[in-house]
């Protein structure tokens, strides 16, 4: 009992590290979740390169199709193509689950394979913004890669070959007597198929997306919430006439 | 319709009960914004009520189940979102509320004799909110909701001799886990509500029973017209429902803003952490509790003595119960008190929002300090307004309101 | 308390205007939750329309598939099943599927099909929700001489014939229910959704 207090105590007072105590700036995602064909290029990226390995196991297929204005011909063409574990076609109403089980990703990566529906919840669109731009080259690391601001991430750089590769620029400096290196930033070493801009755009439309995904109800809120803000005013005058004329008793 | 009614105000005291809680309690006449929360948490109590009963049919108490039950009815329900953002955004302006309403008690002096048991009545629906809120806090079955859980219910091992004990026997299990969520669905959706409920009704009784106070702490009750009615009292029914009405306008309108713009409310009201499924081998990087707890957590935080710290948290709260007797001063309303009550208050106001802000930062020394030092302030309070509630130079107090 | 005369008509107008307003709003406050009773798309999704392969069924045999959680019956007919369907015209309630919600109107036939041969049913009582057993058997012990093969529920004992139309005496009220459906290919048959005209 004891130790499971102290443990607990003790991750509450740990404070969260970076990168060897280097800070990563983490620019704001550039991003307009009410930009529907951005939406959907990301959609794209996400099933080609994020679901061979993670899962959005939230989110449905056709609430894709449905959100962004796509027929089911389309979402079948665009984004699905995998079949289900048992082997049976996927519905458009289907789970987006991946074809890998989680059994295999973990033996694979030695880790689990995190789920991705609410990622950009659960850590923000400007830290995916900056994740995904921020892998570069670590020999000591299994996949050769790491990351600026996921320290020692098991994902490989998935996107490499779009991005090109990033080299660290390191610093070292003394610190209570020891020394210390860390990375001040990042330098493109070998250029991917894509330039910097494109890349960045890409991930923008990626991210975009998972913004999306984490809350896809996230535009209708919007809309439905000024209706029933316009509402409350209304009822509000009548409300607050009708208070007065009743108090010209009182005053 | 006066047919229908006398028939059934033979059977059932259905207009002695309107006259005698609305058309006829006669409140003071000058209620002034403080006296808008004790009807705004009502509401707040019915729309968390049907929400809960509402979510409840599409939620599992299951661990295997219950995360992806919350996604289930934000994503496939037909405005299941809605409903739990209400519920969410419900359990914030409860708290908000509340305290509002508890400091209107404390500035007017609404605890005092004869009001002792309305008091007593409103902390202990205070009490319960929180067990409600904490309860209803493991259901998401996020990081935070699993990890919180597991450290405020370890406070309880803090207890000599049966600690350990109580803590397994709360969880039903060496770890937070499936026993837990289930025993806690049940005591949030049917036990501690109807408790609430009641304590509900006995606190607005009591009140009823004594007559309400007001900005100026006059007993309106000792000024009557020749037919036994307060001079300083109008009808609840029509005057207080309509100008209630005009609060609940304005308060929805709040309610809604944070609801449909901010329902996460940055990570203060659903935290970021709590997005990611329960897991029993790995903590969130930054445990706090939500912000209507951390006051207290903040005081747990600033004692170095875990059995200690446990205590001062408890008194923080258990102090508040004695609030009619530790004041002695017979003067109900601040606006005749004694400068030193109103510094005093002051202070402890202060003191309370700045605990509860760094309850959330993460622990240094000087966040230690100052925990520390504010917790002294928070309990000075207390011990200040003892010592001078006794003999305090208070201003001439008018026998009937003003304005 | 004031002198003045109280303006009863705005007061009454305001009255009924907040507490209409109001009305409104609280209808309003309804609709997500009576809305959120509806299938969720869990529920839908579930009940998509499936895909029936019906090339290895052969002529007279019943095979089922599930659609919205209810079984649902492809039965290749005989010709000689699809001759008895006339003569039993008498002893049956809605003979002509009068009653227009228990099929699509491309099934509102003689043999209550697109194509003579092949049934298409829900296979559910229209009396109480039993499932009702394949009886294609002729004159059997207990359904006695005149069962020329159908459908025979066992809990209250309602009888169809070979089309799903009720015979009349029995408690279920109406012809078993024809689902959506349409050929997708010569043997692929898409239960749950209508597809184009017929």
């Amino acid at each position: 009992m004891k130790n499971i207090i102290l443990t607990i105590t003790l991750s509450l007072f740990s404070v969260t590290a970076f990168a060897a105590g280097g800070a990563v700036h983490i620019d704001s995602a550039p991003i307009d979740t009410s930009d529907m064909e951005s939406v959907k290029r990301g959609a794209k990226h996400f099933v080609d390169y994020c679901m061979g390995c993670h899962q959005a196991e939230y989110m449905r297929y056709n609430r894709i199709a449905r959100d962004t204005g796509m027929t089911e011909a389309e979402l079948r063409e665009n984004l699905i193509f995998t079949t289900n574990k048992k082997g049976e076609p996927i519905k458009v109403g289907d789970l987006m689950k991946s074809a890998m089980t989680p059994e295999y990703a973990e033996l694979a990566f030695g880790t689990e394979v995190p789920d991705l529906t609410l990622s950009a919840r659960a850590r923000g669109a400007d830290w995916l913004y900056a994740y995904l731009r921020k892998f570069y080259i670590d020999p000591y690391r299994p996949t050769g890669m790491n990351n600026l601001v996921f320290p020692d991430v098991a994902m490989p750089h998935v996107l490499q070959s779009l991005q090109g590769t990033l080299e660290p620029i390191y610093k070292t400096e003394m610190r209570q007597g020891v020394e210390v290196e860390y990375v001040v930033g990042l330098e493109l070493i070998k250029a991917g198929s894509m330039t910097t801009e494109e890349y960045n755009a890409f991930v923008a439309d990626l991210v975009n997306f998972m913004v999306y995904l984490a809350e896809p109800i996230q535009n209708e809120r919007k809309s439905l919430g000024i209706k029933v803000l316009i509402f409350l005013v209304v009822f509000f005058v009548l409300a607050y006439m009708l208070k007065k004329e009743y108090w010209k008793d009182v005053h | 319709m006066g047919k229908i009614i006398g028939w059934i105000d033979d059977r059932f005291p259905l207009m002695k009960m309107w006259n005698e809680h609305l058309a006829e309690y006669y409140a003071p006449k000058n209620f002034n914004f403080w006296y808008y929360f004790g009807s705004l948490a009502l509401l707040v109590l019915v729309i968390q009520i049907v929400s809960g009963i509402f979510l409840a049919m599409h939620y599992k108490p299951d661990a295997e189940l219950a995360f992806a039950s919350v996604e289930y009815i934000m994503r496939d329900v037909p405005y299941g979102w809605l409903i739990r953002y209400i519920h969410s955004t419900g359990a914030t302006a409860f708290f908000v509320v509340v305290y509002l309403h508890m400091l209107r008690g404390l500035m007017y002096g609404s605890y005092k004799k004869p009001r002792e048991l309305i008091w007593l009545f409103g902390m202990f629906i205070y009490l319960c909110l929180m067990a409600e809120a904490f309860m209803g806090y493991l259901l998401p079955w996020g990081q935070m909701s699993y990890w919180g859980a597991q450290v405020i219910i370890s406070l309880f091992g803090a207890i000599p001799v049966i600690g350990d004990d109580l803590t397994l026997w709360i969880r039903g299990d060496f770890v937070i886990s499936d026993a837990t969520l289930n025993r806690f669905y049940s005591l949030h959706i049917v036990a501690l509500p109807l408790v609430l409920i009641f304590l509900v009704i006995a606190h607005i009784l009591a009140l009823h029973e004594v007559g309400s106070n007001n900005p100026d702490g006059v007993e309106i009750k000792k000024n009557k017209d020749a037919n036994g009615i307060p001079l300083d009292g109008i009808p609840f029914h029509p005057y207080y429902t309509v100008k209630d009405i005009v609060g609940v306008a304005v308060f929805l309108f709040f309610f809604a803003t944070v609801m449909f713009y901010f329902p996460d409310g940055g990570g203060y009201l659903l935290e970021h952490a709590n997005f990611v499924a329960s897991d029993p081998l790995k903590t969130p990087e930054h445990i706090v509790p939500v912000w209507y707890f951390t006051p207290f957590y903040a005081i747990l935080r600033a004692v170095p003595d875990k059995l200690l710290g446990v205590g001062a948290m408890g008194a923080a709260i258990i102090l508040l119960f004695f609030m009619p007797w530790i004041d002695r001063c017979k003067v109900k309303s601040i606006r005749y008190r004694s400068i030193i009550y109103k510094i005093n208050l002051g202070v402890f106001i202060v003191s309370f929002v700045v605990l509860g802000w760094l309850a959330m930062q993460h622990v240094t020394t000087t966040i230690t300090l100052l925990s520390q030092l504010f917790s002294i302030l928070y309990f000075g309070f207390f011990i200040v307004l003892y010592i001078t509630s006794k003999n305090e130079q208070t201003k001439p107090v008018p026998d009937r309101v003003t304005e | 308390m004031s002198t003045d005369v109280v303006d009863k008509d705005k007061r009454r107008f305001l009255t009924a205007a907040t507490s209409v307003v109001g009305a409104v709003g609280a209808g309003f406050v309804c609709v997500p939750f009576i809305a959120s009773w509806m299938p969720s798309e869990r529920a839908k999704n579930a009940g998509a329309p499936v895909e029936a392969d019906i090339s290895k069924l052969e002529e007279g045999r019943m095979m089922i598939v599930e659609w919205q959680s209810k079984p649902v019956w492809i039965v290749r007919r005989s010709q000689q099943m699809l001759d008895s369907l006339p003569k039993l015209n008498d002893n049956l309630r809605d003979p002509n599927s009068d009653i227009s919600d228990q099929q699509p109107e491309y099934a509102q036939n003689e043999f209550r099909s697109r194509k003579p041969e092949i049934l298409v049913l829900i296979g559910i009582c229209t009396h109480l929700g039993c499932s009702p057993t394949y009886r294609p058997d002729i004159a059997p012990a207990d359904l006695g001489d005149d069962w020329l093969g159908g459908f025979f529920c066992p809990c209250h004992s309602s009888k169809f014939d070979m089309a799903g139309r009720v015979y009349s005496g029995v408690p279920a009220p109406t012809n078993l229910p024809v689902p959506p459906h349409y050929y997708l290919t010569e043997n692929t048959i898409l239960v749950g959704e209508e597809g184009e005209a017929a």
